[in-house]
C-alpha cells in the first residue's frame, strides 16, 4: 500500500505548482490541474478503500491496522519522537473516501461557481492545500502528527474564507475563526503534552505499562484535547466562528465548514476513542452533554436565520453536536452492548458529509442565481431551477429522517445509542431531530415555494446553474440516495468486529413520526404565499425570536467578555505597563548616552591635527608610566 | 667612527621636528613633508641598529628600503587626495577640511 504517500504527495504539488505560477497560469488551466489531481486523489483513495477492505480481516476478526509509511521525524531525548507516517484503520480510510469525494465534486462545482473570479488559481491552490491538509489529518499516525495537519487546516480555512479579502466581513470572519480555533486548539496542545509526558509516546494506542503509568492524568489530557476538537467542531461554546466562516466562497463551505475539516473533531474523539472508554468514560459523557447542547442551541437558532447559509451553517453545528452525542453515549467498546454510538457517529458523519455537501453546493446554485443569501430575494424558485430543486429536496429529506435517504439510517443508530444511554437523552434528540425537519423544511418553502419576491425575478429571471454546477449536485443525490443501504458497521465498528445493522423499528418509527410531524408543521407554517401562522407566532414570542435571531447574544457575550473585561481591566493596564515602564526604562538609557553625546560632541572637531594632539599626549603618558613601572 | 648615540640623537631631532610640524603646521603640503620627516628617521634608525648591533645581517637595510619605497607611494597617493582636495574646496589649509564633520 506504499502508493497511498501519494494521496498526501500528489495535492501538495499542486498546490505548489498552481500556488507558485498564479496568474501566469491561465484560471482554466490552474482548475483543470487541481481537478484532476483531486480526481486522482479520489481513485487512489477508492482503491486504498477497496484494497484495504478486500485484504479481509485478520484472525481476531478485525480489520488490521496497517501503516505502509512511517518515518522518524523529529526525535526528542528517551523514547519520546514524533512520526509522520500513514495510517490506515477502518475510520481513516472511511475518512479518506470522504473527503476526496467531496473535494473532487467541490473542484468541478468551482469550475461554474468561481467563473471569472479574480483570484481563481489562489482558490483552487489554497484547494489543494486543504485537500493534502485534511487528508493527512486523518491518516496521521499519531497525535502530534494530527496536530500539526490540524493546524494545516485551519490555515487554509482561514486563507479561503477571507478568499474576498476586499470585503471587509470576509476579513473579520477569517481572522474571528483563526482566533477561535486558534484559542481551542492551545487546549489541544496542552493536552498532547500532558499525554506524551504521562505515556512517554505520542502515538494513539500507548502500551499498557504506559498507559497504567498515566491513568490518572489521561481524563485530563483528553478532556483538553477535546477542548481543541470542540473548537474545530464548533461545539457550544467556541461555535460563534461557524456561522460567520460563510463569508467564504460557497463550495469553501461545503468542502471544510459542512463535510470535512468541522467534523475533524469527532473523527479526534472516534481517534482516541479507545482511551476514553477505557479511562474517562466521564470525560465522555461530559462530551455527549455538551453535544446535545449544543444540536438543540443551533437547531433553535437554524429555526429563525433568514439567510440561507446560515441556516445550513447552524444545521451543521447541531449535526456535529448529533455525532458527538452519539460518541459520548458509548459505555463500552461492544456494539453490542453500549457501544453502538461510535458507529453510528461514523455512519452518520459520513452520510451527514454527503448531503450536508450537496446542501451547500445546491445553496451556491441558488445564491448564483439570485445574487443573494436572503431568503426575501428567493421563493418559488423550483420554476426556474428544476435540478437544484430535486437535489435540494432529497438532501432536506435526507437529513429530515425520511427513510429510505442515508440520514434515516445514521440518524436512526444515533437515537437508538442514545436511547441505550438513557432514555431522557434518546426524547431529547429526537425532538432535536423533529425540530432539524422543521427548519430544514422552512428554508427549503421559503426558497423554493412560498412568496416570491417577483420584483426582484423580473428583473433579473434566475436561471438554472450550468452542467458543471449541477452534475456534483446529481452525483451527490445520489450517493445520498444510497448511502443508507451500506452496510456500515460491517466495515467500521467501535471493537473492530463486524457489526450487523438492524433497524430498531420502536425507535426509528418514532424519529419518523417526528420527522414527518416537523415537515408537515414547516409546510403548513411556510408552504403558502401568505405566512400567517409563522408571523403571528413571531409576533407572540417576538423576545425568543429576537433572541434565537440574534444566536441568543452568544456573540455579544463574548465580544462584552473579551473587550469589556479581558481588554478593558488586564490587556490595558498591562499595555501601560509595558509602554511606561518597560519601554521607559530602554528609552531612558538611550536618551541618557544621547545627552552625553551632546555634551561631549564638541570633542570631535574634525581637526586631524587636535587628533594627534590627544594621541601623543596620550602614547607621552603611557611612556611614562611604563618607565616609572619597569 | 663615528659612535651610534650621534646617530640616534640626530634621528630624533628629525622624528621631533616631524611631529611638531604635523602638529602645527596648517598646511596640508606641509604636515605631508613632516610625515615624510618621521619616516626617515625610522628609516636611519633602522640602518644605524643594524650597522652597530648586527653587524653581519641585512634585514635593517633592507627594511629601510622597503620603507622607502612605501612611503613613496604613500606620498604619492597623499599628493593625489590632497590634489583632488584643492580641486574641490580651492584650498589645502587643513582647518577648512571641517566640513564633514557632523
Amino acid at each position: 500500500m506504499e502508493y497511498t504517500i501519494l494521496i498526501l504527495l500528489l495535492p501538495f504539488l499542486s498546490f505548489i505548482l498552481i500556488g507558485l505560477l498564479g496568474t501566469r497560469l491561465r484560471p482554466v488551466v490552474a482548475g483543470a490541474a487541481g481537478t484532476a489531481v483531486t480526481g486522482l486523489v479520489a481513485v487512489l483513495s477508492y482503491w486504498t478503500a477497496f484494497s484495504y477492505f478486500a485484504a479481509g480481516r485478520d484472525a481476531s476478526g478485525v480489520f488490521p491496522t496497517q501503516m505502509p509509511w512511517n518515518f522518524e521525524w523529529l526525535p526528542f531525548g528517551g523514547s519520546l519522537q514524533i512520526d509522520m507516517g500513514i495510517l490506515l484503520d477502518p475510520i481513516s480510510v472511511m475518512m479518506l473516501v470522504v473527503i476526496s469525494t467531496v473535494s473532487f465534486m467541490v473542484h468541478i462545482y468551482s469550475f461554474g461557481y468561481m467563473k471569472g473570479e479574480r483570484g481563481f488559481q489562489r482558490y483552487y491552490a489554497f484547494l489543494s492545500l486543504f485537500t493534502m491538509s485534511m487528508l493527512g489529518l486523518v491518516v496521521a499516525t499519531n497525535i502530534f502528527q494530527m496536530y500539526v495537519f490540524w493546524e494545516l487546516v485551519g490555515v487554509s480555512s482561514y486563507l479561503l474564507i477571507g478568499f474576498y479579502y476586499t470585503k471587509p466581513e470576509a476579513v473579520s470572519a477569517s481572522k474571528k475563526a483563526f482566533i477561535v480555533t486558534r484559542f481551542a486548539d492551545l487546549g489541544f496542545l496542552v493536552g498532547i503534552l500532558v499525554y506524551g509526558f504521562y505515556t512517554g509516546t505520542f502515538s494513539f494506542s500507548p502500551d499498557a505499562p504506559a498507559l497504567g503509568a498515566a491513568k490518572t492524568v489521561l481524563p485530563l489530557a483528553l478532556g483538553l484535547m477535546f477542548i481543541g476538537g470542540a473548537g474545530k467542531s464548533a461545539m457550544f461554546p467556541l461555535h460563534i466562528w461557524l456561522p460567520d466562516a460563510m463569508e467564504g466562497p460557497t463550495p469553501v463551505s461545503a468542502l471544510i465548514h459542512a463535510a470535512t475539516m468541522v467534523v475533524a473533531g469527532v473523527y479526534l474523539v472516534a481517534r482516541m476513542f479507545p482511551l476514553f472508554i477505557g479511562y474517562a468514560p466521564d470525560v465522555l459523557h461530559v462530551i455527549a452533554y455538551v453535544g446535545a447542547f449544543t444540536a438543540l442551541y443551533a437547531a433553535t437558532v437554524a429555526c429563525v436565520q433568514t439567510d440561507i447559509k446560515r441556516v445550513l451553517a447552524f444545521s451543521t453545528i447541531s449535526q456535529i453536536g448529533f455525532m458527538m452525542v452519539a460518541l459520548g453515549v458509548c459505555t463500552s467498546s461492544d456494539p453490542h452492548a453500549g457501544g453502538l454510538g461510535y458507529m453510528a457517529s461514523m455512519f452518520h458523519l459520513f452520510t451527514h458529509a454527503m448531503f450536508k455537501a450537496l446542501l451547500f453546493l445546491g445553496a451556491g446554485c441558488i445564491i448564483h442565481a439570485v445574487h443573494s443569501n436572503e431568503m426575501s430575494a428567493m421563493g418559488g424558485l423550483r420554476k426556474y431551477m428544476p435540478v437544484t430543486h430535486i437535489t435540494f429536496l432529497v438532501a432536506c429529506l435526507a437529513i429530515a429522517g425520511i427513510w429510505p435517504l442515508s440520514g434515516f439510517f445514521s440518524k436512526d443508530e444515533i437515537l437508538a445509542a442514545c436511547f441505550g444511554f438513557s432514555p431522557v437523552m434518546g426524547w431529547v434528540m429526537t425532538a432535536i431531530a423533529g425540530l432539524t425537519a422543521f427548519y430544514m423544511f422552512r428554508l427549503y418553502y421559503n426558497i423554493f415555494w412560498g412568496k416570491e419576491n417577483r420584483e426582484l425575478h423580473t428583473a433579473h429571471t434566475p436561471h438554472e446553474a450550468p452542467k458543471t454546477m449541477t452534475v456534483p449536485l446529481i452525483f451527490l443525490a445520489a450517493v445520498t440516495l444510497a448511502a443508507g443501504w451500506i452496510p456500515f458497521g460491517e466495515f467500521v465498528s467501535s471493537n473492530g468486529q463486524a457489526y450487523h445493522i438492524h433497524i430498531d423499528w420502536s425507535v426509528a418509527a418514532v424519529s419518523l413520526c417526528v420527522a414527518v410531524a416537523g415537515i408537515a408543521l414547516a409546510t403548513w407554517m411556510y408552504f403558502r404565499e401568505d405566512r400567517k401562522v409563522a408571523d403571528s407566532l413571531a409576533e407572540k414570542f417576538s423576545g425568543l425570536h429576537k433572541a434565537a435571531y440574534h444566536r441568543f447574544y452568544i456573540d455579544e457575550i463574548y465580544q462584552f467578555i473579551t473587550h469589556r473585561i479581558i481588554f478593558a481591566c488586564i490587556s490595558t493596564p498591562v499595555a501601560w505597563f509595558d509602554r511606561h515602564i518597560v519601554d521607559g526604562f530602554m528609552n531612558m538609557l538611550a536618551k541618557g548616552t544621547e545627552c552625553s553625546s551632546w555634551a561631549i560632541r564638541y570633542i570631535q572637531s574634525g581637526n586631524i591635527q587636535k587628533y594627534c594632539i590627544w594621541f601623543l599626549g596620550g602614547v607621552l603618558c603611557l611612556a611614562v608610566i611604563l618607565l616609572l613601572v619597569f | 667612527m663615528i659612535p651610534m648615540e650621534y646617530y640616534l640623537v640626530v634621528s630624533t631631532i628629525m622624528m621631533f621636528v616631524g611631529v611638531y610640524g604635523f602638529l602645527t603646521r596648517r598646511n596640508l603640503l606641509a604636515m605631508l613633508i613632516s610625515v615624510e620627516l618621521i619616516l626617515n628617521s625610522v628609516d636611519i634608525n633602522f640602518v644605524v641598529f643594524n650597522r652597530f648591533l648586527f653587524p653581519g645581517q641585512l634585514e635593517g637595510f633592507f627594511f629601510s628600503l622597503f620603507a622607502i619605497g612605501i612611503s613613496a607611494a604613500e606620498t604619492a597617493v597623499a599628493i593625489a587626495i590632497i590634489i583632488n582636495i584643492y580641486r574641490n574646496i580651492r584650498n589645502i589649509q587643513v582647518k577648512n577640511l571641517d566640513k564633514m564633520k557632523w
